[in-house]
């Protein structure tokens, strides 16, 4: 008897993937996948990418745990959630374009809905500092127009959804000290070196 | 709530199993992404305490049962009817012996059985789904087994003859 179930259980993982790609699609077209995503290899680690129906959503670090952060994107947003690497092609393309150094500036979609308020007032301008440049917290905030609002310019950067294609890696502390990353440390000192030697 | 993707990878091949013993190998692909795709239209609405094996089941039944009746209004393809004596011994890679005498099983049989053995549903669900009592749809499974067992000669067993 087990045996005849063992027969009628053989599942081939290839099929599984195929369906799953199927149903990816088929939620495309219907409009039913909120969320997709797929993950990227890049000098500073392997990094998920979601994106909504919008554009990008979340870019986010290995440290970060991704199974963490698909968990948050659940909860706030919607657990309508697949592995879907077709929506991400774009970002993937110009995120393998950017660490190959050919690549100053991303023309993606972005959805800012993880973000409000003053830290996306802050995101937004940190959109406007160039490819190799840097800006000190203090004048991020001045130029957000709370010049005395440094610390909460730290903690707009530290929790940053969309690091990497929003630059808070280019910004440091006033005497040139790196501050710090949500990525890590050795992740921003990486990105600010591959930027000043292009 | 989990995202929706762990919630195929972690039941997809349950509901493959079941769909292929329900509907076919042919038409199993499609029950299938029908029975995913209504549970992602749903899934928000969830409640958060439910079983969701059991709740993925129920909507493959249901898909299952819309691609029977679509078939009894058609004219059926499957119409090859296992002959037992004849086909013992031989290999059966693509696993057309196996799936016609799952498909000339009794209804019933079928679906208590599929539900089971390959959805690990308790019979009490079948019986939920297909009417009558549970100790009937724990006959319906095992009398299906045993009919399997009369036509079908598992795999391993042949490469020692």
């Amino acid at each position: 008897m087990t045996t005849i179930l063992d027969d009628l259980s053989r599942v081939d993982s290839d099929h599984l993937d195929e369906l799953h790609t199927a149903l990816a699609a088929a939620a495309t077209r219907d409009e039913l996948l909120d969320v997709a995503y797929r993950t990227v290899d890049s000098p500073v680690g392997a990094l998920l990418l979601a994106a909504t129906q919008k554009g990008i959503v979340r870019v986010a670090f290995e440290g970060e745990d991704h199974e963490a952060v698909l968990d948050v994107l659940s909860t706030r947003l919607s657990p309508r959630i697949l592995l879907a690497p077709a929506r991400l092609d774009a970002a993937a393309r110009e995120l393998d374009e950017y660490f190959a150094g050919r690549r100053t500036s991303f023309d993606l979609p972005l959805d800012f809905s993880l973000s409000g308020g003053f830290r996306l007032t802050v995101l937004d301008h940190l959109r406007s500092i160039a490819y190799g440049h840097t800006e000190s917290y203090s004048e991020v905030a001045s130029a957000a127009g709370s010049p005395r609002a440094v610390r909460a310019v730290g903690s707009a950067c530290a929790t940053n959804p969309l690091p990497v294609i929003v630059p808070c890696h280019r910004v440091l502390r006033s005497d040139g000290s790196l501050g710090g990353y949500l990525g890590g440390l050795d992740a921003k000192r990486a990105l600010l070196a591959m930027e000043a030697a292009a | 709530m989990r995202p929706f993707e762990s919630i195929v990878a972690e039941h997809g091949a349950r509901v493959l199993r079941v769909c292929r013993a329900v509907v076919g190998p042919i038409d199993a692909d499609d029950a299938w992404s029908e029975t995913f795709l209504a549970a992602l239209r749903a899934y928000p609405d969830l409640r958060p305490d439910s079983d969701v094996g059991a709740w993925l089941v129920t909507i493959a039944h249901r898909k299952a049962i819309d691609v029977l009746r679509g078939r009894s209004r058609a004219p059926l393809p499957v119409g090859d009817l296992p002959d037992a004596q004849s086909r013992i011994g031989i290999p059966d890679d693509d696993g057309r012996e196996l799936w016609s005498a799952v498909a000339a099983l009794p209804d019933r049989q079928r679906l208590a059985l599929a539900y089971h053995y390959l959805g690990g549903m308790p019979h009490a669900i079948t019986a939920e789904l297909i009417g009558g009592s549970v100790e009937s749809v724990r006959r319906a499974a095992s009398d299906g087994i045993a009919a399997l067992r009369m036509v079908y000669r598992p795999t391993h067993e042949r490469s020692t003859s």
